[in-house]
């Protein structure tokens, strides 16, 4: 089974965030970013799913120079080969453009299966898996929590997160688009030998023209919406903040919660 | 000619998502500041009762697809109804609950009716004319402010809290079927069931007391410090997801959007951020005690009493003032 997984560089989110000059998104600069969580789970699946099926792996994904190093931790961990959608033609867009030119170069090569993970943790809109599955044509699922593969009637059986506790299970036809939630399997950690091996492996750098995509529906020429500005919000609106170290803070907290808030 | 903001509803047999209302109350707040007219829409199956609930509402219509063919919610088939109708009557803004469900199919609406699509918002204002929308981003810790550009409808979703249900206007609506083909609406999946996620045996709603910890533990082997402070309050444990998805606590003991809703008389919320995931799960509960390291975590936005440290030295302090407070 061909198995595409789109991953999201994102920063760190222990990192330390400033805002950046034109006040629209963060300082890029000394930070540090990793995969987006739920992606490293959509790639562990794919990884597990192509094992069982003597398949391969093939990971993608959009964004500057930096999102390189992002590529090679997929190619260590296990994926053949990458595919780095940084052409400034594909940039500043938004979710649309996103799924658009990620949709066009899965759409190039023939896949069975496209896993992603079900939200960034920086921008957060979880609706590119299924973006790009509408402009494939395919079905989808968000929130899955469970894939059983059923390859000889040519179907998989997911298990998608509801609120209060309860999975949906149902059967899509393939191929399909699956929005990975965090927590459905265990991400393996890179071998040293799946280190030296990914520095041999290909990542390619298709331009819009590559893929026949318009360059006109791509980027932020094709964007449905802007960003105004980003801020912080303000912190401890309603909260008593205690000071004093950790024994002094501690002994006031248990004070307070007796004789103000009355509920020890 | 006015502005159509349209909000469309979840319901389940029936039962009107509570969520849904506060989407119904942001409808009417919209149409205000637009000079619009505010309308509602409602997908599924034998909807009778439902849609006269809706009606009692101060909209100008309730827009309403009944047909057996919507019993089950399909992405496929939500997509087609609501992509045919919004072409059909041209709404400025369409509302939707971001519920699980909301998000299932949003984006790939948005990319049918090439849509712009602004997910999860806490709040909007008008500022000359165009709405600005604003939303979390990395996990809460920021907001973003984004407004759409260039024509045709703005699909928008509705956090959990953003608005009031208690504050639906009401009054009375007209009734209207969407008269569409639904037979030629392919369902692009078969719906097999629904089951209750692994491990459903801690029921921490009753908890008087919670003591939950997040990813600023560290490390599963300093679990014992939350045990103990756990312990000494008489609490149960709970934790947010990272928690859960690292293995350190089983899954019934997960907080928030995806795990249980609590209102505690007294949570203490230890090396959790405060993703609004994990909010919307907790920030009922009476008294909210919240410590982390970070003082610009957005878990001291919701708290009541904070304070700002390492968890690892805090929480035993915290602990040890509690048992020499009770005389042990």
């Amino acid at each position: 089974m061909r198995i595409a997984v789109c991953i999201k560089q994102v920063p760190d989110t222990e990192a330390r965030l400033r805002l950046s000059g034109d006040g629209t998104w963060i300082d890029e600069e000394d930070l540090s970013f990793v995969i987006n969580e739920s992606d490293t789970y959509a790639l562990e699946e794919a990884l597990q799913i192509a094992e069982r099926t003597d398949g391969e792996v093939v990971v993608f994904s959009l964004g500057p120079e930096r999102v390189r190093e992002a590529l090679r931790k997929a190619l260590a961990l296990g994926a053949v080969r990458a595919v780095h959608l940084q052409d400034p033609a594909f940039l500043g867009g938004d979710g649309l453009t996103v799924g658009r030119a990620l949709a066009g170069a899965i759409a190039a090569e023939g896949f069975d299966l496209v896993l992603t993970g079900s939200q960034s943790d920086d921008v957060g809109f979880g609706s590119i898996g299924s973006i790009i599955a509408g402009e494939l044509g395919w079905p989808h699922a968000w929130l899955v929590m469970g894939v059983v593969l059923d390859e000889a009637n040519h179907k998989v059986k997911v298990a998608r997160e509801m609120e209060g506790g309860m999975n949906e299970i149902s059967n899509l036809d393939l191929p399909a688009v699956l929005e990975v939630q965090a927590g459905l399997n265990k991400p393996r950690y890179a071998s040293l030998k799946g280190i030296m091996q990914a520095k041999k492996k290909e990542i390619s750098e298709p331009g819009p023209g590559d893929l026949g995509l318009a360059p006109e529906g791509l980027g932020e020429s094709g964007a449905k919406i802007e960003v105004i500005s980003v801020a912080f919000p303000e912190t401890g609106k309603g909260a008593q903040m205690i000071e004093g170290d950790a024994e002094t803070a501690a002994k006031t907290l248990v004070e307070k919660l007796q004789k103000e808030a009355r509920i020890l | 000619m006015s502005k159509k903001i349209w909000i469309v509803l979840q319901q389940r047999d029936g039962k009107i998502h509570k969520m849904a209302w506060e989407a119904v109350r942001a409808g009417q707040i919209l149409a205000a500041e637009v000079g619009g007219t505010a309308e509602a829409v409602l997908l599924g199956s034998g909807l009778e009762e439902a849609a006269s609930e809706v009606g009692q509402c101060s909209l100008a219509a309730v827009h309403v697809a009944d047909d057996a063919n919507l019993a089950e919610y399909t992405p496929g088939r939500f997509v087609r109804t609501l992509e045919a109708a919004i072409n059909a009557a041209q709404p400025a803004y369409v509302l939707f609950p971001h519920t699980y469900q909301t998000v299932d199919f949003l984006g790939r609406l948005a990319q049918s009716l090439d849509a712009a699509l602004v997910p999860e918002v806490v709040a909007f204002e008008t500022v000359d004319g165009s709405v600005e929308w604003q939303r979390p981003i990395l996990g809460g810790k920021m907001f973003a402010k984004v407004r759409a550009k260039g024509s045709g409808p703005v699909l928008v979703s509705l956090q959990s809290g953003a608005y009031s249900a208690d504050e639906v206007e009401k009054g009375s609506a007209p009734i209207e079927s969407l008269n569409l083909d639904y037979a030629d609406m392919a369902a692009d999946r078969e719906i097999l069931g629904v089951e209750e996620a692994a491990g459903g045996e801690v029921d921490l709603s009753q908890a008087p007391v919670i003591v939950s910890v997040g990813r600023g533990l560290g490390d599963e082997e300093k679990m014992p410090i939350m045990q103990d402070l756990a312990d000494a309050l008489g609490a149960e444990l709970g934790a947010s997801r990272p928690v859960i998805d690292s293995g350190w606590l089983p899954r019934d003991r997960q907080i928030g959007s995806s795990g249980q809703t609590v209102t505690p008389k007294l949570y203490v919320a230890a090396g959790i951020s405060g993703a609004i995931q994990h909010l919307v799960g907790m920030k009922g509960s009476q008294v909210i005690v919240a410590i982390n390291k970070d003082a610009s975590a957005p878990i001291f936005n919701v708290a009541d009493y904070g304070i700002v440290g390492d968890l690892h030295e805090v929480v035993p302090a915290v602990t040890a003032a509690l048992k020499e407070a009770s005389g042990d």
